[in-house]
């Protein structure tokens, strides 16, 4: 479904960011990518949502070049992709309902769609009762499940989650990572970065180890190596 | 894409509303801008009616000889009025002046006796020559000077011509109406530019603050209309909102200014003059906010769309 085929990525006047990187992602897939700081996790994402494009290499979704696809065509690719990032990005001036609602709207969803999908999706991630409080009323994985009920309420083929544990407490982070597996046990693909180690090894499913941009690791129930 | 167009002007108008501070500093932007604008149209509106009052008074006469015969000086008359830089000529003749005069004087009893003992009417005919635009005097008064000869007797019928004694108020005064609208324009197009800078720097920043919400409305696969749809239609409702502001503030400033302006001219009301052309005064006002919260909002997305 995915397919990153040797891929390198050099940043303006500094050393690779990754070096021919291959690997592919079979539908249905929970993957993990692991490494320190500067590994290549977060420059490998943004290739597959063609926000960075390769210095070498190409990356597939579904036989099709990211890298080559117009603009109108990356945004319909965006649409089938669900992002979760670190620091949540919702939009501070939208309440939970409007943040989810403009996801809708970009993919062009009705309006009668829009008022029935999504208390069903903030229902899902157990925040049914915070509509239309705006993001810095809401904790950080208050913030976090919204963002998350963003990603998934266009039902994507993939989800995304950029370290999206990396500013919570335990609590919040098991919860997070409880939706995330349910997420993909409705079968979506789901792509995880992350430094916990603990999520890592509790979850028991596939973990490729990225250490300066190249792929060290690729494990099929792997635990958390560094 | 009525919906699109629906859900983006809804959108506006919420982060209008809900970015107030945002709104606010905008909105004032772009009212000091239009504020500066219809400052610059009045002092034009001002400025011409002085110089059109100024250029008024301006003229010309000719004397004539007291014996010279009436159609003599309406065949000049005519002769003059034929030029092309000639805008009006007005013959008053011989009895005219003298009641004029005695109008003009009517309560001054030494100069009523004096004329008295004169007996007869000691003045001459004249014309009244106004041109088209001041530094045409010069022309016409050549005009005359080469005319000087025509007459029936060989004499000449014009006895003088206050051209020569008033020449160099004149030519001063078509310089100085000259400069003035030259500075005019000058002033303009440097606050109109001035005026452009300012509101889209102003709006770069706005928009810079809100740079991360339009990578994130990217990323979850927005269009490029989607994002940048809200941001035009919030510049739009600055500009109209800027352009009742200052609709409003010009109403007393004019009321002030116009009084300090009374002093000068006492037959120019700003103010009412204001009030009587408020309707294109404030559709310029709504035109020219319209564009700059449009334009500078939509140029300001632009450099942040490429996600």
């Amino acid at each position: 479904m995915i397919y990153f085929d040797k891929v390198t990525k050099i940043y303006k006047d500094s050393t690779p960011a990754l070096t021919e990187v291959s690997f592919s992602i079979e539908p249905k897939e929970f993957v993990s990518i692991v490494g320190h700081s500067g590994a290549g996790k977060t420059t490998l994402l943004k290739m597959l949502l063609a926000e960075e494009t390769p210095t070498n290499g190409a990356v597939f979704f579904e036989s099709v070049d990211v890298n080559n696809l117009r603009r109108g065509a990356v945004n319909k690719l965006r649409r089938r992709i669900g992002t979760v990032f670190q620091d949540y990005r919702l939009i501070p001036s939208k309440t939970a309902f409007e943040n989810i609602a403009f996801a809708m709207e970009a993919s062009g969803k009705s309006d009668a769609q829009i008022q029935s999908d999504v208390p069903q999706v903030l229902d899902l991630v157990g925040l049914s009762d915070k509509l239309w409080n705006f993001p810095h009323e809401l904790s950080g994985g208050e913030k976090q499940r919204v963002a998350i009920a963003r990603a998934i309420v266009n039902q994507p083929d993939v989800i995304i989650a950029d370290e999206p544990t990396g500013n919570l407490d335990p609590a919040n982070t098991q919860e997070i990572i409880y939706i995330l597996k349910k997420i993909n046990d409705m079968g979506t693909t789901v792509i995880l970065t992350t430094h916990n180690k603990g999520v890592i090894d509790s979850l028991g499913k596939r973990v490729i180890t990225l250490e300066k941009g190249k792929v060290i690791r690729d494990d099929k129930s792997g635990k958390y190596v560094l | 894409m009525w919906t699109s167009f629906k859900r983006v002007t809804r959108a506006g108008f919420v982060s209008f509303w809900r970015n107030g501070f945002l709104s606010f500093s905008f909105i004032l932007s772009i009212t000091i801008a239009l504020c500066v604008i219809s400052a610059v149209l009045l002092f034009n509106i001002i400025s011409n009616n002085y110089i059109s009052q100024i250029k008024e008074k301006v003229d010309v006469n000719v004397y004539f000889a007291p014996d010279v015969v009436e159609t003599d000086v309406l065949g000049l008359k005519k002769m003059i009025e034929a030029l092309p830089e000639v805008s009006r000529v007005d013959y008053i003749s011989r009895d005219q002046v003298l009641a004029d005069f005695k109008n003009k004087n009517q309560d001054n009893a030494v100069i009523l006796q004096g004329l008295d003992e004169v007996g007869n009417n000691p003045f001459s005919a004249v014309l009244n020559i106004k041109a088209k635009e001041p530094q045409q005097y010069d022309g016409i008064a050549k005009f005359l000077e080469s005319k000087n000869a025509l007459s029936k007797d060989g004499s000449s019928i014009i006895e003088s011509v206050n051209y020569n004694k008033n020449k160099d108020v004149i030519s001063k005064l078509s310089q100085i109406i000259q400069v003035t609208e030259g500075v005019g324009v000058g002033i303009s197009v440097l606050l109109g530019l001035a005026i452009i800078i300012i509101t889209l720097n102003t709006m770069r920043l706005i928009i810079y603050s809100a740079k991360d919400e339009i990578s994130v409305m990217k990323l979850v696969g927005a269009s490029n209309m989607h994002v940048r749809g809200p941001f035009v239609v919030s510049g739009v409702m600055c500009g109209v909102t800027s352009a009742v502001l200052t609709a409003l503030i010009m109403y007393p400033a004019t009321y002030y200014f116009g009084k300090i302006l009374k002093i000068i001219s006492s037959d120019f009301s700003l103010n009412a003059y204001y009030l009587t052309h408020i309707g294109e005064i404030f559709i310029i006002l709504l035109v020219v906010g319209v564009v700059l919260g449009a334009v500078s909002s939509y140029i300001s997305v632009r450099r942040y769309l490429n996600v």
